[in-house]
Protein backbone atom coordinates (compact mmCIF):
# COMPACT_ATOMS: atom_id res chain seq x y z
CA UNK A 1 0.00 0.00 0.00
CA UNK A 2 2.64 2.42 1.16
CA UNK A 3 4.98 1.91 -1.76
CA UNK A 4 1.80 2.02 -4.61
CA UNK A 5 0.48 5.13 -2.97
CA UNK A 6 4.23 6.52 -3.03
CA UNK A 7 4.80 5.40 -6.53
CA UNK A 8 1.72 7.47 -7.01
CA UNK A 9 2.39 10.55 -5.52
CA UNK A 10 5.80 10.65 -7.13
CA UNK A 11 4.07 10.21 -10.43
CA UNK A 12 1.54 12.94 -9.79
CA UNK A 13 4.44 15.34 -8.50
CA UNK A 14 6.59 14.55 -11.63
CA UNK A 15 3.73 15.06 -14.54
CA UNK A 16 2.71 18.54 -12.49
CA UNK A 17 6.02 19.53 -12.51
CA UNK A 18 6.90 18.35 -16.07
CA UNK A 19 3.32 20.66 -17.80
CA UNK A 20 4.62 23.50 -15.69
CA UNK A 21 7.98 23.60 -16.61
CA UNK A 22 6.91 22.70 -20.50
CA UNK A 23 3.95 25.62 -19.95
CA UNK A 24 6.67 28.13 -18.60
CA UNK A 25 8.95 27.37 -21.61
CA UNK A 26 6.30 27.45 -24.14
CA UNK A 27 5.86 31.19 -22.86
CA UNK A 28 9.53 31.96 -23.92
CA UNK A 29 8.47 29.38 -26.83
CA UNK A 30 5.78 31.60 -28.28
CA UNK A 31 8.06 34.59 -27.88
CA UNK A 32 11.15 33.26 -29.69
CA UNK A 33 8.73 31.85 -32.19
CA UNK A 34 6.51 34.85 -33.34
CA UNK A 35 10.29 37.01 -33.28
CA UNK A 36 11.35 34.21 -35.81
CA UNK A 37 8.54 34.72 -38.10
CA UNK A 38 8.38 38.12 -37.55
CA UNK A 39 12.36 38.65 -38.55
CA UNK A 40 13.00 39.46 -35.09
CA UNK A 41 15.55 38.92 -32.05
CA UNK A 42 12.93 38.20 -29.20
CA UNK A 43 14.04 38.01 -25.53
CA UNK A 44 17.13 37.70 -25.03
CA UNK A 45 18.68 39.81 -21.88
CA UNK A 46 17.91 37.28 -19.07
CA UNK A 47 19.86 33.96 -19.46
CA UNK A 48 21.75 32.57 -22.66
CA UNK A 49 19.09 33.21 -25.43
CA UNK A 50 16.13 34.30 -22.60
CA UNK A 51 16.56 30.99 -21.37
CA UNK A 52 15.66 32.58 -17.61
CA UNK A 53 12.87 35.02 -19.33
CA UNK A 54 9.92 32.46 -18.40
CA UNK A 55 11.91 32.92 -14.78
CA UNK A 56 11.43 36.14 -14.50
CA UNK A 57 8.25 37.01 -15.43
CA UNK A 58 6.69 34.03 -12.50
CA UNK A 59 8.94 35.96 -10.25
CA UNK A 60 7.08 39.49 -11.26
CA UNK A 61 4.05 37.82 -11.10
CA UNK A 62 4.61 37.16 -7.34
CA UNK A 63 5.90 40.19 -6.52
CA UNK A 64 3.19 42.43 -8.17
CA UNK A 65 0.50 43.67 -6.04
CA UNK A 66 -2.72 42.32 -6.73
CA UNK A 67 -6.18 44.70 -7.57
CA UNK A 68 -9.35 43.44 -6.44
CA UNK A 69 -11.66 46.09 -7.71
CA UNK A 70 -13.99 47.13 -5.25
CA UNK A 71 -17.08 46.38 -7.42
CA UNK A 72 -16.21 43.12 -8.47
CA UNK A 73 -17.58 39.81 -6.72
CA UNK A 74 -14.63 39.04 -4.77
CA UNK A 75 -15.31 35.49 -4.39
CA UNK A 76 -16.13 34.67 -8.14
CA UNK A 77 -13.24 37.05 -9.41
CA UNK A 78 -10.87 34.62 -7.07
CA UNK A 79 -12.63 31.46 -8.20
CA UNK A 80 -12.47 32.12 -11.60
CA UNK A 81 -8.84 31.55 -12.08
CA UNK A 82 -8.86 29.06 -9.97
CA UNK A 83 -10.98 26.73 -11.92
CA UNK A 84 -9.34 27.91 -14.96
CA UNK A 85 -6.16 26.68 -13.85
CA UNK A 86 -7.26 23.17 -11.64
CA UNK A 87 -8.99 21.85 -15.11
CA UNK A 88 -5.98 22.62 -16.56
CA UNK A 89 -4.24 20.70 -14.79
CA UNK A 90 -6.74 17.92 -14.13
CA UNK A 91 -6.64 16.95 -17.73
CA UNK A 92 -3.03 15.49 -17.52
CA UNK A 93 -4.44 12.77 -14.98
CA UNK A 94 -5.75 10.37 -18.01
CA UNK A 95 -2.88 11.04 -20.38
CA UNK A 96 -0.51 7.81 -20.95
CA UNK A 97 2.87 9.15 -21.01
CA UNK A 98 4.32 5.72 -21.90
CA UNK A 99 4.12 2.49 -21.16
CA UNK A 100 5.45 0.37 -18.32
CA UNK A 101 9.59 0.95 -16.78
CA UNK A 102 10.30 -2.29 -15.05
CA UNK A 103 12.99 -1.86 -11.84
CA UNK A 104 13.92 -4.50 -8.97
CA UNK A 105 11.02 -6.62 -9.59
CA UNK A 106 8.06 -4.24 -9.68
CA UNK A 107 6.24 -2.84 -12.51
CA UNK A 108 5.35 1.11 -12.88
CA UNK A 109 3.17 2.50 -15.24
CA UNK A 110 3.83 5.73 -16.48
CA UNK A 111 0.23 7.08 -16.42
CA UNK A 112 -1.30 8.44 -13.28
CA UNK A 113 -4.89 6.37 -14.05
CA UNK A 114 -5.89 4.08 -16.86
CA UNK A 115 -9.76 4.78 -16.30
CA UNK A 116 -11.64 3.02 -18.92
CA UNK A 117 -13.84 6.15 -19.72
CA UNK A 118 -9.89 8.34 -20.00
CA UNK A 119 -11.63 10.33 -23.71
CA UNK A 120 -14.72 10.76 -21.90
CA UNK A 121 -12.93 12.67 -18.74
CA UNK A 122 -10.84 14.92 -20.65
CA UNK A 123 -14.03 15.74 -22.32
CA UNK A 124 -15.86 16.27 -19.04
CA UNK A 125 -12.80 18.42 -17.83
CA UNK A 126 -12.24 21.00 -21.00
CA UNK A 127 -16.04 21.92 -20.76
CA UNK A 128 -15.74 22.52 -16.77
CA UNK A 129 -13.13 25.21 -17.97
CA UNK A 130 -15.36 27.07 -19.23
CA UNK A 131 -16.71 28.31 -16.00
CA UNK A 132 -13.16 29.52 -15.19
CA UNK A 133 -13.17 32.00 -17.84
CA UNK A 134 -17.16 32.68 -17.52
CA UNK A 135 -16.91 33.18 -14.06
CA UNK A 136 -13.60 35.48 -13.87
CA UNK A 137 -15.43 37.47 -17.03
CA UNK A 138 -18.52 37.94 -14.77
CA UNK A 139 -17.22 38.62 -11.62
CA UNK A 140 -15.03 41.62 -11.93
CA UNK A 141 -17.67 43.31 -13.32
CA UNK A 142 -16.62 44.88 -16.67
CA UNK A 143 -18.62 45.25 -19.96
CA UNK A 144 -15.68 44.04 -22.09
CA UNK A 145 -14.58 40.89 -19.69
CA UNK A 146 -18.78 40.17 -20.23
CA UNK A 147 -18.43 40.02 -23.45
CA UNK A 148 -15.04 38.19 -23.50
CA UNK A 149 -16.18 35.56 -21.30
CA UNK A 150 -19.67 35.33 -23.08
CA UNK A 151 -18.11 34.56 -26.59
CA UNK A 152 -15.49 31.71 -24.42
CA UNK A 153 -18.73 30.23 -23.62
CA UNK A 154 -20.18 30.19 -26.70
CA UNK A 155 -17.38 29.34 -28.57
CA UNK A 156 -16.33 26.15 -26.59
CA UNK A 157 -19.93 25.13 -26.51
CA UNK A 158 -20.07 25.19 -30.35
CA UNK A 159 -16.63 23.71 -30.83
CA UNK A 160 -17.66 20.71 -28.24
CA UNK A 161 -20.07 19.09 -30.30
CA UNK A 162 -17.98 18.84 -33.08
CA UNK A 163 -14.83 17.72 -31.24
CA UNK A 164 -16.91 15.01 -29.25
CA UNK A 165 -18.46 13.89 -32.85
CA UNK A 166 -14.80 13.41 -34.29
CA UNK A 167 -13.79 11.49 -30.77
CA UNK A 168 -16.78 8.96 -31.75
CA UNK A 169 -15.61 7.82 -34.93
CA UNK A 170 -11.81 7.28 -32.96
CA UNK A 171 -14.36 5.26 -30.03
CA UNK A 172 -15.98 3.08 -33.10
CA UNK A 173 -12.85 1.89 -34.28
CA UNK A 174 -11.01 1.35 -30.97
CA UNK A 175 -13.90 0.09 -29.19
CA UNK A 176 -12.89 1.62 -26.10
CA UNK A 177 -12.87 4.63 -24.42
CA UNK A 178 -9.66 4.45 -22.16
CA UNK A 179 -7.05 6.77 -23.44
CA UNK A 180 -4.08 3.91 -22.42
CA UNK A 181 -5.94 1.27 -25.29
CA UNK A 182 -6.26 3.70 -28.13
CA UNK A 183 -2.58 4.17 -27.64
CA UNK A 184 -1.53 0.17 -27.40
CA UNK A 185 -3.83 -0.40 -30.68
CA UNK A 186 -1.55 1.87 -32.60
CA UNK A 187 1.46 -0.05 -32.30
CA UNK A 188 4.36 0.77 -34.08
CA UNK A 189 3.35 2.79 -37.86
CA UNK A 190 -0.51 2.17 -37.29
CA UNK A 191 -1.17 5.60 -36.57
CA UNK A 192 -5.30 6.67 -36.31
CA UNK A 193 -4.47 9.62 -38.77
CA UNK A 194 -3.86 6.97 -41.58
CA UNK A 195 -7.59 5.50 -41.00
CA UNK A 196 -9.50 8.98 -39.84
CA UNK A 197 -7.55 12.49 -41.20
CA UNK A 198 -11.23 14.25 -41.43
CA UNK A 199 -11.53 13.53 -37.50
CA UNK A 200 -8.03 14.99 -36.87
CA UNK A 201 -8.60 18.41 -38.89
CA UNK A 202 -11.73 18.41 -37.07
CA UNK A 203 -10.49 17.80 -33.61
CA UNK A 204 -7.32 19.81 -34.15
CA UNK A 205 -9.85 22.74 -35.47
CA UNK A 206 -11.59 22.22 -32.30
CA UNK A 207 -8.95 21.76 -30.26
CA UNK A 208 -7.42 25.47 -30.83
CA UNK A 209 -11.31 26.98 -30.60
CA UNK A 210 -11.38 25.14 -27.03
CA UNK A 211 -8.03 26.43 -26.48
CA UNK A 212 -8.88 30.15 -27.00
CA UNK A 213 -6.07 30.51 -29.82
CA UNK A 214 -5.70 32.22 -32.64
CA UNK A 215 -7.24 32.20 -35.17
CA UNK A 216 -10.63 31.76 -32.07
CA UNK A 217 -9.11 33.95 -29.62
CA UNK A 218 -11.89 36.21 -29.60
CA UNK A 219 -12.73 36.02 -26.07
CA UNK A 220 -8.98 38.42 -25.77
CA UNK A 221 -9.32 40.04 -28.64
CA UNK A 222 -7.71 42.97 -27.93
CA UNK A 223 -8.39 45.07 -30.39
CA UNK A 224 -12.69 45.29 -29.47
CA UNK A 225 -12.02 44.13 -26.08
CA UNK A 226 -9.01 45.67 -24.10
CA UNK A 227 -8.05 42.66 -22.66
CA UNK A 228 -11.10 40.71 -22.89
CA UNK A 229 -11.89 38.56 -19.86
CA UNK A 230 -9.06 39.12 -17.94
CA UNK A 231 -8.81 43.07 -18.14
CA UNK A 232 -9.07 43.23 -14.51
CA UNK A 233 -6.98 41.15 -13.50
CA UNK A 234 -2.92 41.42 -12.12
CA UNK A 235 -0.64 39.57 -10.13
CA UNK A 236 -0.86 36.07 -9.84
CA UNK A 237 -4.20 35.77 -10.79
CA UNK A 238 -3.79 37.16 -14.07
CA UNK A 239 -0.67 34.66 -14.27
CA UNK A 240 -2.70 31.49 -13.27
CA UNK A 241 -5.21 32.53 -16.64
CA UNK A 242 -2.19 32.93 -18.71
CA UNK A 243 -0.54 29.84 -17.51
CA UNK A 244 -3.86 27.96 -17.75
CA UNK A 245 -3.72 29.08 -21.31
CA UNK A 246 -0.13 26.95 -22.02
CA UNK A 247 -0.97 24.08 -20.10
CA UNK A 248 -3.85 24.02 -22.10
CA UNK A 249 -1.65 23.78 -24.84
CA UNK A 250 0.28 21.19 -23.66
CA UNK A 251 -2.63 18.75 -22.72
CA UNK A 252 -4.18 19.32 -26.20
CA UNK A 253 -0.93 18.68 -28.04
CA UNK A 254 -0.57 15.30 -25.93
CA UNK A 255 -4.20 14.24 -26.26
CA UNK A 256 -3.80 15.13 -30.22
CA UNK A 257 -0.63 13.02 -30.90
CA UNK A 258 -1.98 10.26 -28.41
CA UNK A 259 -5.32 10.30 -30.08
CA UNK A 260 -3.92 10.52 -33.62
CA UNK A 261 -0.07 10.25 -34.12
CA UNK A 262 0.38 7.03 -31.77
CA UNK A 263 1.04 8.55 -28.43
CA UNK A 264 4.44 6.49 -27.11
CA UNK A 265 4.36 4.27 -30.42
CA UNK A 266 7.26 4.67 -32.76
CA UNK A 267 8.52 2.70 -36.20
CA UNK A 268 10.41 -0.25 -35.95
CA UNK A 269 9.85 -0.22 -32.18
CA UNK A 270 9.87 -4.29 -32.16
CA UNK A 271 13.18 -4.36 -33.22
CA UNK A 272 14.28 -3.29 -29.85
CA UNK A 273 14.71 -6.11 -27.43
CA UNK A 274 14.75 -4.50 -23.81
CA UNK A 275 11.28 -3.54 -23.34
CA UNK A 276 12.80 -0.35 -20.75
CA UNK A 277 14.56 0.94 -23.36
CA UNK A 278 11.25 0.70 -25.86
CA UNK A 279 9.29 2.47 -23.15
CA UNK A 280 12.30 5.15 -22.56
CA UNK A 281 12.45 6.04 -26.41
CA UNK A 282 8.56 5.65 -26.24
CA UNK A 283 8.23 8.96 -23.49
CA UNK A 284 10.93 10.64 -25.31
CA UNK A 285 8.74 10.45 -28.83
CA UNK A 286 5.65 10.96 -27.29
CA UNK A 287 7.33 14.80 -26.14
CA UNK A 288 8.75 14.95 -29.25
CA UNK A 289 5.34 14.76 -31.29
CA UNK A 290 3.56 16.91 -28.51
CA UNK A 291 6.59 19.63 -28.99
CA UNK A 292 6.27 19.49 -32.11
CA UNK A 293 1.91 20.32 -31.65
CA UNK A 294 2.96 23.05 -29.45
CA UNK A 295 4.93 24.37 -31.90
CA UNK A 296 1.98 24.31 -34.71
CA UNK A 297 -0.51 25.75 -32.32
CA UNK A 298 2.60 29.00 -32.24
CA UNK A 299 2.73 29.07 -35.99
CA UNK A 300 -0.60 29.13 -36.91
CA UNK A 301 -1.21 31.88 -34.32
CA UNK A 302 1.32 34.10 -35.81
CA UNK A 303 0.21 33.40 -39.65
CA UNK A 304 -3.81 32.98 -39.57
CA UNK A 305 -5.82 36.37 -39.00
CA UNK A 306 -8.65 36.27 -36.25
CA UNK A 307 -11.98 35.09 -37.41
CA UNK A 308 -15.15 37.32 -37.26
CA UNK A 309 -17.76 36.15 -34.51
CA UNK A 310 -19.97 35.00 -36.42
CA UNK A 311 -17.30 33.63 -39.22
CA UNK A 312 -16.87 31.66 -35.98
CA UNK A 313 -20.45 30.38 -35.00
CA UNK A 314 -20.31 29.18 -39.06
CA UNK A 315 -17.46 27.10 -39.19
CA UNK A 316 -18.47 25.32 -35.71
CA UNK A 317 -22.23 24.51 -36.85
CA UNK A 318 -22.25 24.71 -40.44
CA UNK A 319 -19.25 23.14 -41.68
CA UNK A 320 -17.50 21.23 -38.53
CA UNK A 321 -21.07 19.50 -37.00
CA UNK A 322 -22.16 18.59 -40.70
CA UNK A 323 -18.61 17.44 -41.60
CA UNK A 324 -17.87 15.29 -38.00
CA UNK A 325 -22.10 13.39 -39.00
CA UNK A 326 -20.84 12.48 -42.25
CA UNK A 327 -17.42 11.15 -40.82
CA UNK A 328 -19.41 9.30 -38.19
CA UNK A 329 -21.70 7.76 -41.04
CA UNK A 330 -19.06 6.85 -43.36
CA UNK A 331 -16.29 5.51 -40.72
CA UNK A 332 -19.48 2.83 -39.59
CA UNK A 333 -20.22 2.46 -43.16
CA UNK A 334 -17.02 1.44 -44.00
CA UNK A 335 -16.49 -0.61 -40.56
CA UNK A 336 -19.43 -2.31 -41.74
CA UNK A 337 -18.48 -3.48 -45.24
CA UNK A 338 -15.43 -4.68 -43.90
CA UNK A 339 -16.85 -7.11 -41.41
CA UNK A 340 -19.41 -8.12 -44.68
CA UNK A 341 -16.58 -9.01 -46.98
CA UNK A 342 -13.32 -9.19 -45.60
CA UNK A 343 -13.80 -11.62 -42.51
CA UNK B 1 -5.12 -9.04 -2.36
CA UNK B 2 -3.07 -8.31 0.65
CA UNK B 3 -2.80 -4.61 -0.02
CA UNK B 4 -5.80 -2.92 -1.41
CA UNK B 5 -4.44 -0.57 -4.22
CA UNK B 6 -6.31 2.76 -5.05
CA UNK B 7 -8.59 2.76 -7.85
CA UNK B 8 -7.93 4.59 -10.74
CA UNK B 9 -10.49 7.37 -9.74
CA UNK B 10 -8.56 7.60 -6.80
CA UNK B 11 -5.43 8.43 -8.47
CA UNK B 12 -7.87 11.18 -10.13
CA UNK B 13 -9.06 12.41 -7.09
CA UNK B 14 -5.60 12.71 -5.42
CA UNK B 15 -4.56 14.50 -8.71
CA UNK B 16 -7.21 17.04 -8.16
CA UNK B 17 -6.24 17.23 -4.40
CA UNK B 18 -2.98 18.34 -5.97
CA UNK B 19 -4.35 20.35 -8.31
CA UNK B 20 -6.03 22.50 -5.61
CA UNK B 21 -3.26 22.36 -2.70
CA UNK B 22 -0.86 24.08 -5.91
CA UNK B 23 -3.66 26.61 -6.23
CA UNK B 24 -4.00 27.44 -2.97
CA UNK B 25 -0.09 27.33 -1.87
CA UNK B 26 0.76 29.75 -4.82
CA UNK B 27 -2.35 32.46 -3.86
CA UNK B 28 -0.58 32.15 -0.24
CA UNK B 29 2.71 32.37 -1.11
CA UNK B 30 1.97 35.64 -3.79
CA UNK B 31 -0.04 37.15 -0.99
CA UNK B 32 2.82 37.07 1.81
CA UNK B 33 5.44 38.52 -0.38
CA UNK B 34 3.74 40.85 -2.58
CA UNK B 35 2.84 44.81 -1.66
CA UNK B 36 -0.59 45.94 -0.53
CA UNK B 37 -1.42 49.31 -0.71
CA UNK B 38 -4.84 49.98 -1.44
CA UNK B 39 -6.30 53.50 -2.69
CA UNK B 40 -9.77 54.13 -3.34
CA UNK B 41 -8.64 55.52 -6.90
CA UNK B 42 -6.31 52.43 -7.44
CA UNK B 43 -9.47 49.60 -6.69
CA UNK B 44 -12.14 51.42 -9.69
CA UNK B 45 -12.98 49.20 -12.29
CA UNK B 46 -10.14 49.77 -15.03
CA UNK B 47 -12.86 48.56 -17.84
CA UNK B 48 -10.88 50.43 -20.84
CA UNK B 49 -8.78 53.30 -19.27
CA UNK B 50 -11.85 55.99 -19.02
CA UNK B 51 -14.13 56.03 -16.04
CA UNK B 52 -16.74 53.01 -16.03
CA UNK B 53 -20.56 54.17 -17.01
CA UNK B 54 -23.22 52.08 -15.04
CA UNK B 55 -22.96 48.20 -13.97
CA UNK B 56 -21.91 45.42 -16.47
CA UNK B 57 -24.54 43.15 -14.67
CA UNK B 58 -27.33 44.53 -16.82
CA UNK B 59 -29.19 42.74 -19.69
CA UNK B 60 -28.46 42.81 -22.59
CA UNK B 61 -28.88 40.73 -25.80
CA UNK B 62 -26.01 38.30 -26.36
CA UNK B 63 -26.12 37.20 -30.49
CA UNK B 64 -26.76 33.33 -30.33
CA UNK B 65 -28.40 32.55 -27.51
CA UNK B 66 -31.15 29.78 -29.25
CA UNK B 67 -27.53 28.17 -29.82
CA UNK B 68 -27.07 27.18 -26.13
CA UNK B 69 -30.28 25.22 -26.74
CA UNK B 70 -29.34 23.84 -29.92
CA UNK B 71 -26.43 22.87 -27.58
CA UNK B 72 -28.12 20.95 -24.91
CA UNK B 73 -29.86 18.51 -27.60
CA UNK B 74 -26.50 17.68 -28.98
CA UNK B 75 -24.67 17.32 -25.87
CA UNK B 76 -27.58 14.71 -25.05
CA UNK B 77 -27.37 12.98 -27.98
CA UNK B 78 -23.91 12.80 -27.94
CA UNK B 79 -23.55 11.25 -25.07
CA UNK B 80 -25.75 8.24 -26.30
CA UNK B 81 -23.65 7.75 -28.86
CA UNK B 82 -20.49 7.39 -26.93
CA UNK B 83 -21.79 4.09 -25.26
CA UNK B 84 -22.80 2.74 -28.94
CA UNK B 85 -19.37 3.45 -30.40
CA UNK B 86 -17.99 1.19 -27.94
CA UNK B 87 -19.70 -1.75 -28.56
CA UNK B 88 -20.20 -1.26 -31.88
CA UNK B 89 -16.98 -2.88 -33.13
CA UNK B 90 -17.18 -5.81 -30.42
CA UNK B 91 -16.31 -9.28 -31.94
CA UNK B 92 -18.19 -11.23 -29.68
CA UNK B 93 -21.57 -9.91 -30.46
CA UNK B 94 -20.87 -10.02 -34.20
CA UNK B 95 -20.46 -13.23 -33.54
CA UNK B 96 -22.88 -14.19 -31.06
CA UNK B 97 -25.45 -12.72 -33.24
CA UNK B 98 -24.42 -14.36 -36.43
CA UNK B 99 -22.91 -11.04 -38.11
CA UNK B 100 -26.47 -9.11 -38.14
CA UNK B 101 -25.18 -6.65 -35.13
CA UNK B 102 -22.66 -5.13 -36.95
CA UNK B 103 -25.78 -3.76 -39.49
CA UNK B 104 -28.75 -3.40 -36.90
CA UNK B 105 -25.82 -1.02 -35.05
CA UNK B 106 -25.24 0.51 -38.69
CA UNK B 107 -28.67 1.22 -38.96
CA UNK B 108 -29.65 2.26 -35.76
CA UNK B 109 -26.77 4.62 -35.81
CA UNK B 110 -27.80 6.14 -38.92
CA UNK B 111 -31.63 6.52 -37.97
CA UNK B 112 -30.67 8.71 -34.63
CA UNK B 113 -27.40 10.51 -36.67
CA UNK B 114 -30.50 11.51 -39.46
CA UNK B 115 -32.54 13.22 -36.50
CA UNK B 116 -29.69 14.38 -34.98
CA UNK B 117 -29.46 16.20 -38.38
CA UNK B 118 -32.91 17.07 -38.80
CA UNK B 119 -32.73 18.87 -36.11
CA UNK B 120 -29.40 20.61 -37.05
CA UNK B 121 -31.34 21.57 -40.34
CA UNK B 122 -34.18 23.35 -38.99
CA UNK B 123 -32.43 25.57 -36.55
CA UNK B 124 -30.00 26.13 -39.81
CA UNK B 125 -33.37 26.87 -41.96
CA UNK B 126 -34.82 28.91 -39.04
CA UNK B 127 -31.30 31.48 -39.09
CA UNK B 128 -30.46 30.37 -35.60
CA UNK B 129 -26.99 29.76 -37.48
CA UNK B 130 -26.61 33.37 -38.60
CA UNK B 131 -25.83 36.93 -37.03
CA UNK B 132 -29.36 38.75 -36.33
CA UNK B 133 -29.11 41.37 -38.30
CA UNK B 134 -31.50 44.35 -36.42
CA UNK B 135 -34.16 45.75 -38.69
CA UNK B 136 -33.67 48.99 -40.23
CA UNK B 137 -35.08 52.14 -38.05
CA UNK B 138 -36.02 55.14 -39.98
CA UNK B 139 -35.22 57.95 -37.89
CA UNK B 140 -37.86 60.48 -36.78
CA UNK B 141 -37.56 63.89 -36.28
CA UNK B 142 -38.46 66.04 -33.79
CA UNK B 143 -41.14 68.55 -36.04
CA UNK B 144 -44.91 68.13 -37.25
CA UNK B 145 -44.36 65.62 -39.77
CA UNK B 146 -47.45 64.10 -41.22
CA UNK B 147 -46.56 60.64 -43.12
CA UNK B 148 -50.21 60.62 -44.39
CA UNK B 149 -49.72 63.55 -46.70
CA UNK B 150 -47.18 62.30 -47.96
CA UNK B 151 -48.65 59.11 -48.76
CA UNK B 152 -51.80 61.25 -50.59
CA UNK B 153 -48.96 62.76 -52.59
CA UNK B 154 -46.95 59.50 -53.57
CA UNK B 155 -50.60 58.08 -54.20
CA UNK B 156 -51.40 61.25 -57.09
CA UNK B 157 -48.30 60.86 -59.09
CA UNK B 158 -47.58 57.18 -58.31
CA UNK B 159 -50.21 56.79 -61.10
CA UNK B 160 -48.80 59.09 -63.33
CA UNK B 161 -45.77 57.38 -63.28
CA UNK B 162 -47.72 54.62 -63.55
CA UNK B 163 -48.98 56.06 -67.01
CA UNK B 164 -46.43 57.08 -68.38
Amino acid sequence: MEILLFDKIFLIVIVFAVSLVIALYSTLAERKVSAFLQDRIGPNRAGTFGLLQPVADGVKFFFKEDIIPSHADKALYILGPSISMITALMTSAVIPWGTYITFSGRQVAMQIADINIGILYVFAVVSIGVYGIMIGGWGSNNKFSLLGALRASSQMISYEIAMGLSIISIVMMTGSMSLGEIVSQQHGMDWNIFYQPVGFLIFCTCAFAECNRTPFDLPECEAELVGGYHTEYSSMKLGLYLFSEYINIFISSAIMSAMFFGGYNFPFMDQIASPNLVSIIGVFVFFAKIIFFIFFFMWVRWTIPRFRYDQLMKLGWKYLIPLALANIVITGTVMLIKYQFFN
Amino acid sequence: MEHPEISAFGNILLFIFGGILFICLVLFVGRLIRPRRPNEEKNTIYESGEEAVGNAWAAFNPRFYVIALVFLLFEVELVFLFPWATVFGQQELINETNDNWAKLAVVEMLMFIFILALGLAYAWKKGFLDWQKPATVSPTVGNSFRKDLYDKVNDKYSTIKNNS
